[in-house]
């Protein structure tokens, strides 16, 4: 890093490093795991006065390994498709004791968007003053890779394997944050592992809000999405990019605020770099051009439908928005 | 003081008198009117806690084990289907070692569909892990529930307190809530010793290897085991203070000279002991009251089988292709040990079929026999069921349930 094009001083960048971290290292998540980096960002923002709630899942089992524990938070894991109310029943506690210490609730895209759907909706319906936020990987990773209702259009896991009559999952990704904000929840959001600051910063929004919000956080898995460990920043961040996850903010169910793309990509630079499109990528195969074509048309649809195209440069955008340096600063 | 109360009403004053902080509440028959009146006292200011109205009895479940984590106590109650979707969260509970108290408003289990009482849901979560008790009327479920507390609290297991459906939640009766103070004195305030804290941050819940999954198993069963003298403890007790035993593990009522045993869980006990009466001729009988299921009183039942010829096993549920559920875990007990009576197996008033006191009268028949029977449910009527099933026309041919 050049010192000189920085406009604060080292001295100010160590002072505004996080100091908190609620997960230690040595835990046995793989190689380049979007959701590891996730859930350590989410916790170093909400600071240790929270008690979180987590799914069963990857994150659950890579972090505790009876006898040891990566938490530095009072944590729990009940079962997979009820952590809302877990952490609704958490917060009833909280709130009859007379404590303000936050509740989390953590759940990949299995556990919300699916199993655990009904519990999330009566914690949001109901009120709960809950965190939850979703580490979305887009398939059930911890079983071994199986589509969910979040695993994109196209994508190949080994319950939607392409074949001569498939071309991998045959049905959209669910617009959890929608129905989520459909429930009329203060606040909800997306957001990426490719942008740290974006996390932090909704985090500290989330934990200010006394009432249900949400935050889903795009987090690629290498094993299931079929890239390069080294990779997943990058990958997560064409995901925005391209237009195919869009970086959003609701209130109230009004979309308030999103994150500018500078440079629309096109969709085959993410998807070419993932063995889960590969089939998409084979010429002889006709079907092929026609699901490219499909998706480009999503991520178009995005764009226009949520207004991402940026407007020359942003330090906020997604070209700037990515080059934080730590302690949460931004320059373009 | 004696008040003439519907079941449900005395349960939910009973719960108002534990100071429960968080009450998970979800509608099914015959539970609802206990959640209906905790509500109420909550309405009107005469409760303090979090009610908590949830989606479903699975999330009724696991919002008070959520709840019990962070350091409240708690309640809920539900029944029969509910018992069922919550089972995989029973198991989660007793597994995490959670205390809490929880009401079986018993009832039958669908199909086909019957909200009436029967005890196949709580006997379906039989291996959850739980303590069960079951109770005779509803002045035991009164004094039951309030034992229930201590007991989970001392042990760190979590109680189902079994009340038969409608025939004790919607029975008025008199029945003697007692005061604030008296519960207070006998139940401490409440402290999980691995509550969640933020100063001092622990994970419940944690995932093990085959190295250490028998051993919190064995933990587990040991826990419940060792509960019986905390059940006999917490109701000696509760004895001392408002003069009324709920029957410890397994209450025994009848002459000394008896050689006919009936045993039994929750409500029917009632009606063989009102039939005793109503039978003086028939051969002295001693009742056995079931109160603890869960864990199982293997020593006390052998004690009180002492001089028993023949024991008849009454329960309100099945193992379908089996039998008796109860009755096969009393010919275990009694494998060991000098009593061996004879053993009688029957189901009896399911799906909410009336019990006559005249059923009495009936067993001490049907054991009239060189070798016991193999179980039956009584009260069967072949005639409502299709030709068919049977292979023969009923209506031409006098064949009867046997």
């Amino acid at each position: 890093m050049n010192s000189k094009n920085v406009p604060v001083t080292i001295e100010e960048l160590r002072r505004k490093q996080p100091r908190f971290e609620g997960i230690e290292s040595g835990h046995r998540a793989c190689l380049g795991c979007g959701e590891a980096l996730a859930a350590r960002l989410v916790t170093e923002a909400s600071g240790p006065d929270v008690m979180i709630a987590n799914a069963t899942g990857c994150l659950e089992i890579f972090t505790t390994p009876w006898p040891e524990s990566s938490w530095r938070l009072p944590w729990m894991h009940s079962l997979f498709e009820n952590t809302g109310a877990i952490a609704a029943g958490m917060e009833s506690a909280l709130k009859a004791q007379g404590k303000n210490t936050k509740v989390l609730a953590f759940g990949g895209d299995g556990a919300t968007f699916d199993i655990g759907f009904q519990a999330l909706s009566g914690m949001l319906e109901r009120g709960h003053n809950v965190l939850y936020v979703c580490f979305d990987n887009e398939a059930y990773m911890n079983t071994g890779i199986q589509r969910s209702s979040s695993t994109p259009h196209a994508a190949m896991t080994t319950t939607s394997p392409p074949g001569s009559e498939r071309m991998g999952k045959r049905h959209l990704k669910k617009d959890i944050l929608s129905i989520v904000a459909a429930h009329h929840i203060p606040y909800a959001a997306t957001s990426s592992v490719a942008y740290p600051s974006d996390i932090r910063m909704k985090v500290r929004r989330a934990m200010e809000i006394e009432g249900p919000t949400f935050l889903q956080i795009h987090s690629p898995c290498p094993l299931g999405w079929g890239h390069d460990g080294a990779d997943s920043i990058k990958v997560a961040r064409l995901a925005v990019q391209t237009g195919l996850f869009p970086i959003i903010e609701l209130e109230r169910s009004v979309l308030i605020g999103s994150m500018p793309i500078r440079h629309p990509k096109p969709v085959i630079d993410y998807l070419g770099l993932q063995q889960r499109f590969r089939h998409l990528f084979n010429k002889k195969d006709s079907r092929a051009i026609e699901e490219l074509v499909h998706i480009q048309a999503l991520a178009d649809h995005n764009i226009k439908h949520y207004n991402l195209r940026g407007e020359g440069v942003d330090t906020m955008d997604s070209d700037g928005a990515d080059t934080v340096r730590r302690g949460g600063m931004r320059w373009a | 003081m004696r008040k003439a109360l519907e079941g449900s009403q005395a349960l939910a004053q009973t719960v108002a008198l534990c100071r429960p902080q968080v009450v998970a509440a979800y509608p099914i028959t015959p539970q609802t009117h206990i959640v209906e009146n905790i509500a109420k006292l909550v309405a009107n200011g005469k409760m303090d806690c979090e009610l908590v109205s949830v989606e479903s009895e699975f999330s009724a479940a696991s919002l008070v084990l959520g709840a019990a984590c962070a350091g409240s106590r708690t309640y809920t109650a539900s029944a029969s289907q509910g018992i069922l979707l919550m089972s995989e969260v029973l198991y989660n509970i007793a597994g995490l070692r959670v205390p809490m108290v929880m009401t079986c408003a018993n009832r039958a289990i669908s199909a086909p569909l019957s909200i009436w009482n029967d005890q196949q849901d709580s006997m379906a979560v039989r291996d959850a892990g739980w303590i069960q008790l079951y109770c005779a009327d509803n002045q035991e479920a009164v004094d039951t529930t309030i034992q229930a507390y201590r007991i989970s609290e001392k042990t760190e297991l979590p109680v189902m307190v079994c009340v038969d459906g409608f025939t004790l939640t919607h029975t008025l009766e008199p029945i003697d809530i007692p005061e604030q103070e008296m519960v207070d004195q006998y139940l401490p305030a409440f402290k999980f010793s691995r509550m969640l804290d933020p100063r001092n941050p622990t994970s419940i819940g944690t995932l093990v290897s085959p190295d250490f999954y028998s051993e919190a198993r064995h933990s587990h069963h040991h826990a419940l085991l060792d509960a019986a003298d905390e059940i006999i403890a917490a109701d000696n007790d509760w004895e001392k203070l408002s003069g009324r035993s709920a029957g410890g593990l397994l209450a025994v009522d009848g002459p000394d000279d008896a050689r006919i045993g009936i045993l039994t869980l929750g409500s029917v006990y009632g009606t063989l002991s009102a039939a005793r009466d109503e039978y003086p001729e028939l051969p002295a009988t001693s009742l056995l009251k079931l109160r603890a299921y869960r864990p199982f009183p293997a020593d006390a039942l052998r004690i009180a089988c002492q001089g028993l010829t023949d024991l008849i096993v009454l329960e309100r549920a099945l193992s379908p292709g089996y039998g008796g559920i109860v009755a096969a875990e009393v010919h275990a007990a009694l494998a060991t040990g000098t009593a061996k009576p004879r053993i009688h197996s029957f189901a009896v008033g399911l799906g909410g079929r009336d019990i006559p006191l005249d059923i009495y009268r009936q067993l001490h028949e049907r054991i009239k026999v060189a070798e016991p029977a193999p179980f039956a449910i009584i009260d069967v009527r072949l005639e409502r069921l299709p030709v068919e099933d049977f292979g023969i026309d009923l209506t031409t041919t006098d064949a009867s349930n046997g």
